[in-house]
C-alpha cells in the first residue's frame, strides 16, 4: 500500500517517533525509507548533540586516525532531504503510553502513532568507592572521546579498567596520544569472551611490546582522589596513580525509559520476532532489546533486526530469528577474529596452526566434520570463510586436512589432498620462510642423502628455525623417498613436532618465560598441551629461570602438587626428610604421634633410609605436615622428580673399617641438594669404605670414601635394569666432593630430557662427555656449581610449610559436602 | 527445600586447568573440573580403569589424565580416550551468576 507524497501544510501520515539517534535507530529509518519512503512521518530524538555517526569508529577518532566529520553516517542534509525532524541534544525523559506521547528534557511533548525505542546501552560502572569522581568516564560516545583527548593533552597516566575490546581500544588510543597507560583486567587473559587463552596471551604480549602495562587478575578496590581522580587501588593494595580512569568493564542495555513506561523488560526490552514490545504501538531495536533471551553487543545483529523491523512496519512481516555472531575486530591495530563456540566440549576437535615468526595463531574447532567455532589472531583473512561454513553447517570432511591453511589452499580443486598440493608446488616455491629455502633446494638436499627431517635441517636449514614448515618438509621427504624416510629423534609428544632438546634450546635462546609462550612460539598443535608435555615444559622453564618463573601447579603430576605419594586407594603416603638417614627421639616421637592421631594404617622403613607413613587422607595432609614441621621436619620429596634421599653408612665415627665421616658428608650433601627439581628422581649415597654398605654405586651420584679421599661415581640405579655407576674422578676433600656433586647435578638438570634418569642420559651422551665437562673443564665446572647453588636459593623452602601456612588450600578441601536428606535419597 | 540443582560454590573456586571435589556423604566423591577455556564439568571421581581419583589428574584440553595409570578421560562424556575402553558417569552442570550448580539426581546416582 503506497501513500500520497508529502503535501505541504498538514501531514496526515502516521507519525513514527524514534528515541535514539544512534546506529540502530537511524539504520531502522534507512531500511524503512528504502521500502516505503512516504509512509511515515519521522521524528528522531537524540540525547547526543550530533547527527548520526558510526560509533565503532570512535576508536580511530581517539587514536587520531579519523576526524569526527569522517565518521558521520548521515549528515544534516540526509535528515532534510527525507523530511526527518531531528531533535538532537534533547533526550526523551518519559513515555505516556495512554496518551501516546513522549516528553523530552526540554519539556517538549510529542505525540506518536508508532514509537521506536533505540536507546542502545550504558557503560557499566563498577560500584567502587570513588566511581563518581571527576575524571572517571566510560567509553561510549563522542563526549567520552572529547574527555579523553582533553586529558591526554595534559599528559600523565591513565588507568583503563577492563581488558575487553573497548578497554583495549581506549588504552591504545590513549597511549598513542602520549599517556602512560595501565590496563586492569580481572580475568587471567584478555578478551576472554572472544579469544581463547593462546590468542589472549598473544594479544597481551603484543600490547606490552607497545609499552602498555597490562595487569591481569587485577581486582579494583577503589578509585582514590579528593576532588578528582588521583589513582586506583587494587584489592592486593597496589596503588596505580592516574589522572584519568576509563571504565570499560561492560555495557548494560539502556532500559530505564521503557521500564518506567511499564513495558516488559528482562535483561533488555523484550521484543517479538518483529521487534514489537509488550505494547503493540511500541517497537524497540538495537542493543537495548532482548530477543529470545539474547541481548547483543555488536552491530551485525542490529542490521538483521532493522531489516525485520522495517518489514514489519511496511506490513511485509519477515521476522527476526536471532543472530549467530562472529567478532572480527582490529584491536589496537591487531587483527582478531572469533566465531561460534570455541570452548571445545564433547566430541570437539581442534585444528591449530601457529606461525610464530608472523605472529599468527589460527584455531578451528570441528565437531562431526562441521565447524563449530574459530579463533584467529594475526591473520583473519579467512574469518568470513570459516564463519560462512559454520553458519551453513557445511560438511568439511573432504577439505579437513587443508582447512586450517585457509580458503585459497583448501578450495584448490584438484589439490584436495595435502600431498598432491605439495607435489604441485613449483621448484621455486618457498618452503622455509625463515631461511629462504625453496622446494627445489629441499629436494636437492634429500637427493644428496639427507633422508631425515634432522638431516634436512642440518644441510639446507629448512625448518631449522621457527619450525612452522616442518609439516611441508616432511611431506616433501615422503614424496621424494617414499618409505625410506628415516624417523628423526622422537618428538616430545603428539602436541609438537619438536624434540625435547630443540624445545630446551629454544626456551633459552628466545628467552621464553611461560608455557603458553613456548606453545605459541613453537607451534603447539593443541591449545594447552597434554599430560606429557606440560610437566616437561614446566620443568624446563623452572630450570632455565630460577627465581623468575612461577611454577604452574596444574602442570604437575598429583604427587608433586600434593607433596605426597598417591596410593591406589586414593590416600597418600608421607615421607619426612631424615637427613642422611639420621633421626632423633623428637622426630620419632612426632612421627609416632602422627601415626596415631591420623590413624595411619601402616608406617614403614623405606629402602631410602627413612620412615613412610601410609594411608593419609588428602584433607588431613596439611595438618599432618603441620605436626611434622613443628618437630623440625621438612618434606622428603619421596614423590618428586627431584632430589630424593641421601643414603649413608655409619662411617669412621663408629665403624671399624670406616675411612671418612660418611654420615656427616651425607648430611651436608643432603642439606645442599634438597628441594632441587630435576628431570627425574635423583638419589645420592655416601659409603664410608669400599664395602659400600650405602650402595653408593647404584645411585645417581655416589661417593665411596677411601683413606686418601673420595671416589666419585655417577649414573647408577636399581630398578628393572640395574646399572652400576661409572667412575668420575677421585678428590681429596669433602669440599671438592660437594663441589663436584653440585656441578654434576646442574649439568644433568640443564641437559637431560625430562623423565630421563642419569643412567640413560649418560648412556646417551657418553660418560666421556660428562667427564670432559666435569673433570677436565674447571671453569665450566665452577660455573655449573655456581648456577646450581644460585637456583637452590629459590628451591629450598619447604613446600609443606607453605601449605601449612594456608597456601593452595583448594588442593585439599572438598569444594562442598552434600548429605542426602530424604529417605528416598539414601545412598545404597 | 530440595531443588533440582545443587549449588556447590563459585566457579572461581576451581583452579583453571584443575579440579575440586564434592563430598557426598555415604558415597563416592564427585570431581568438578574447570578447563583452560573455562568450561566446567562434573564426573564421578572414579577412573573406569581401576578407580583412580580423576580429580587428582592433569587437565588438558577437554580431558583429564588419571593419576594412577595415565588413562585419558574425556570430561564431557566420561569416556576413556584412545585405545582404552571404559566410561565414568557424568553429572550435568549449569553455571548461573558465577555459581556452579550440579544436577542433584545424577549426583546421587553417580555417588552411589
Ligand atoms: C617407599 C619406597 C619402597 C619402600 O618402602 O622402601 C619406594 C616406593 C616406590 N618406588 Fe622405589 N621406593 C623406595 C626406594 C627405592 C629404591 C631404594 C633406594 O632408594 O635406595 C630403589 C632402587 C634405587 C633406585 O632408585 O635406582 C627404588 C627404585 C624404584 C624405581 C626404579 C627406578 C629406575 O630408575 O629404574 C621405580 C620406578 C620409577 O621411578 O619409574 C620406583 C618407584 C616407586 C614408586 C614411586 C612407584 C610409583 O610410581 O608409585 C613407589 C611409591 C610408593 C609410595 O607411594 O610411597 N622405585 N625405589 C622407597 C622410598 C625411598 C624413600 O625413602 O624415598
Ligand atoms: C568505541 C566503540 C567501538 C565499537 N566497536 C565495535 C566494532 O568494532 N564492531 C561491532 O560490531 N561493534 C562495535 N561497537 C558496538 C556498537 O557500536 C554497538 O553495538 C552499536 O552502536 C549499538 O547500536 P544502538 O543503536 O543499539 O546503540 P547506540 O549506537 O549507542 O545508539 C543509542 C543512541 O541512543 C541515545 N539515547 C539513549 N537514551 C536516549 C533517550 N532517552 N533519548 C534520546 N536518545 C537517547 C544515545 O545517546 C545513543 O546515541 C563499538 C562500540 C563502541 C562504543
Ligand atoms: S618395588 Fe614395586 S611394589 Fe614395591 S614399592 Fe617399588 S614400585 Fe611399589
Ligand atoms: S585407575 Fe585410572 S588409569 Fe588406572
Amino acid at each position: 500500500m503506497k501513500h500520497e507524497p508529502l503535501t505541504p501544510g498538514v501531514d496526515t501520515r502516521e507519525h513514527l517517533v524514534v528515541i535514539g539517534n544512534g546506529m540502530a535507530g537511524c539504520r531502522a529509518v534507512e531500511e524503512l525509507l528504502a521500502r516505503d519512503p512516504a509512509r511515515y512521518r519521522v521524528t528522531i530524538f537524540g540525547a547526543e548533540p550530533h547527527v548520526n555517526y558510526n560509533r565503532i569508529m570512535l576508536s580511530p577518532v581517539l587514536a587520531g586516525e579519523k576526524t569526527f566529520e569522517q565518521i558521520v553516517i548521515n549528515d544534516a542534509d540526509w535528515y532534510a532531504q527525507n523530511a526527518i525532524e531531528l531533535v538532537a541534544g534533547d533526550p526523551v525523559v518519559a513515555i505516556d503510553r495512554a496518551a501516546r506521547t513522549v516528553t523530552a528534557r526540554s519539556g517538549r511533548v510529542t505525540g506518536y502513532d508508532r514509537l521506536l525505542i533505540a536507546t542502545g546501552s550504558d557503560p557499566f560502572i563498577i560500584p567502587v568507592p570513588g566511581k563518581d569522581l571527576p575524571g572517571v568516564i566510560g567509553f561510549r560516545d563522542m563526549k567520552d572521546v572529547d574527555h579523553m583527548l582533553a586529558a591526554a593533552e595534559k599528559g600523565g597516566s591513565a588507568v583503563v579498567i577492563g581488558g575487553g575490546l573497548l578497554g583495549l581500544e581506549a588504552a591504545h588510543g590513549l597511549s598513542l596520544r602520549g599517556m602512560k597507560v595501565t590496563v586492569l583486567h580481572i580475568m587471567p587473559t584478555l578478551m576472554e569472551r572472544q579469544l581463547d587463552e593462546a590468542a589472549g596471551w598473544l594479544l597481551k604480549s603484543a600490547l606490552e611490546a607497545r609499552g602498555q602495562t597490562i595487569l591481569t587478575g587485577a581486582d579494583t578496590a577503589e578509585i582514590v582522589g579528593s576532588d578528582a581522580v588521583e589513582g586506583v587501588r587494587l584489592k592486593d593494595g597496589t596503588l596505580i596513580p592516574a589522572s584519568l580512569v576509563v571504565m570499560a568493564v561492560g555495557i548494560r542495555p539502556s532500559v530505564a525509559l521503557a521500564r518506567a513506561a511499564g513495558l516488559a523488560v528482562g535483561r533488555g526490552i523484550q521484543v517479538d520476532d518483529h521487534m514489537v514490545t509488550s505494547d503493540p504501538a511500541i517497537l524497540a531495536v538495537g542493543e537495548c532489546v532482548e530477543h529470545d533471551g539474547n541481548v547483543y553487543g555488536l552491530v551485525a545483529p542490529l542490521w538483521d533486526m532493522c531489516r525485520a523491523l522495517a518489514d514489519g512496519l511496511t506490513d511485509a512481516h519477515s521476522g527476526y530469528r536471532g543472530s549467530v555472531t562472529s567478532t572480527k575486530l582490529k584491536v589496537a591495530g591487531l587483527d582478531v577474529f572469533s566465531a561460534g563456540d570455541f570452548s571445545g566440549g564433547a566430541g570437539a576437535e581442534d585444528i591449530v596452526l601457529r606461525d610464530a615468526s608472523r605472529g599468527v595463531y589460527k584455531r578451528v574447532v570441528v565437531k562431526d566434520d562441521r565447524i563449530v567455532g574459530a579463533v584467529l589472531y594475526g591473520d583473519t583473512a579467512d574469518g568470513n570463510w570459516y564463519f560462512d561454513l559454520l553458519k551453513r553447517g557445511e560438511d568439511i570432511g573432504a577439505i579437513r586436512d587443508l582447512l586450517i591453511f585457509g580458503q585459497a589452499f583448501a578450495s584448490g580443486g584438484a589439490q584436495a589432498d595435502p600431498k598432491s598440493a605439495v607435489a604441485a608446488l613449483s621448484d621455486n616455491a618457498e618452503i622455509c620462510g625463515c631461511n629462504g629455502v625453496t622446494k627445489g633446494q629441499v629436494v636437492g638436499c634429500i637427493a644428496k642423502g639427507a633422508h631425515s627431517l634432522d638431516a634436512v635441517r642440518a644441510t639446507c636449514k629448512a625448518s631449522a628455525s621457527c619450525g612452522s614448515c616442518t609439516g611441508l618438509v616432511e611431506t616433501i621427504l615422503a614424496l621424494t623417498l617414499g618409505d625410506e624416510v628415516q624417523a628423526g629423534p622422537k618428538t616430545m609428544c603428539k602436541c609438537t613436532s619438536f624434540g625435547h632438546d630443540d624445545v630446551r634450546r629454544e626456551i633459552v635462546r628466545q628467552d621464553m618465560r611461560s608455557i603458553p609462550e613456548v606453545m605459541q612460539k613453537l607451534h603447539w598443535s593443541t591449545p594447552d598441551g597434554c599430560s606429557s608435555c606440560r610437566p616437561a615444559l614446566n620443568y624446563y622453564l623452572l630450570c632455565a629461570l630460577p627465581g623468575v618463573y612461577k611454577d604452574d601447579q596444574q602442570s604437575r603430576f598429583v604427587n608433586e602438587r600434593l607433596h605426597a605419594n598417591i596410593q591406589k586407594d586414593g590416600t597418600y603416603s608421607v615421607v619426612p626428610r631424615m637427613w642422611g638417614g639420621l633421626t632423633s627421639p623428637r622426630e620419632l616421637r612426632a612421627i609416632a604421634d602422627v601415626v596415631e592421631k591420623y590413624d595411619a594404617p601402616m608406617v614403614k622403613v623405606t629402602g631410602g633410609q627413612r620412615l613412610d607413613i601410609f594411608g593419609i587422607k588428602r584433607e588431613d595432609l596439611p595438618a599432618v605436615w603441620a605436626d611434622l614441621n613443628a618437630a623440625g621436619m621438612v618434606s622428603g620429596h619421596a614423590y618428586g622428580k627431584s632430589l630424593r634421599t641421601v643414603k649413608t653408612c655409619v662411617g669412621s665415627e663408629w665403624c671399624r673399617f670406616g675411612t671418612q665421616d660418611s654420615t656427616g658428608l651425607g648430611v651436608k650433601v643432603e642439606r645442599m641438594t634438597w628441594g632441587s627439581w630435576m628431570p627425574h628422581k635423583f638419589k645420592i649415597a655416601v659409603s664410608g669404605c669400599p664395602r659400600n654398605c650405602a650402595e653408593a654405586t647404584i645411585k645417581d651420584f655416589g661417593v665411596v670414601c677411601v683413606d686418601s679421599g673420595y671416589e666419585l661415581s655417577v649414573g647408577g640405579n636399581g630398578g628393572i635394569k640395574v646399572r652400576a655407576t661409572d667412575f668420575l674422578c677421585k678428590v681429596a676433600t669433602e669440599e671438592e666432593a660437594m663441589h663436584y656433586c653440585a656441578a654434576f647435578i646442574q649439568l644433568y638438570r640443564e641437559e637431560a630430557r625430562y623423565l630421563e634418569r642419569t643412567a640413560p642420559w649418560i648412556e646417551r651422551v657418553g660418560v666421556e662427555y660428562v667427564r670432559a665437562r666435569m673433570a677436565d673443564d674447571a671453569a665450566g665446572r665452577d660455573a655449573l656449581a655456581a648456577r646450581f647453588l644460585f637456583s637452590q636459593q629459590f628451591m629450598q623452602d619447604d613446600p609443606w610449610a607453605a601449605r601449612v601456612a594456608g597456601a593452595e588450600r583448594e588442593h585439599h578441601a572438598p569444594m562442598a559436602t552434600f548429605t542426602p536428606t530424604r529417605a528416598t535419597e539414601e545412598m545404597a | 527445600m530440595i531443588g533440582e540443582w545443587l549449588d556447590i560454590g563459585w566457579v572461581d573456586e576451581i583452579p583453571v586447568r584443575g579440579s575440586r571435589t564434592v563430598q557426598v556423604t555415604g558415597g563416592d566423591d564427585i570431581a568438578v573440573f574447570r578447563t583452560g577455556e573455562g568450561k566446567v564439568f562434573a564426573l564421578a571421581d572414579r577412573c573406569p580403569h581401576k578407580g583412580g581419583r580423576l580429580s587428582q589428574g592433569i587437565v588438558h584440553g577437554g580431558a583429564v589424565a588419571c593419576p594412577l595409570h595415565n588413562w585419558r578421560i574425556a570430561l564431557a562424556t566420561g569416556e576413556a580416550m584412545g585405545e582404552d575402553k571404559g566410561c565414568t558417569p557424568t553429572v550435568p552442570v549449569k553455571i548461573s551468576g558465577g555459581r556452579v550448580l550440579i544436577c542433584r539426581a545424577s549426583a546421587l546416582k553417580v555417588a552411589a
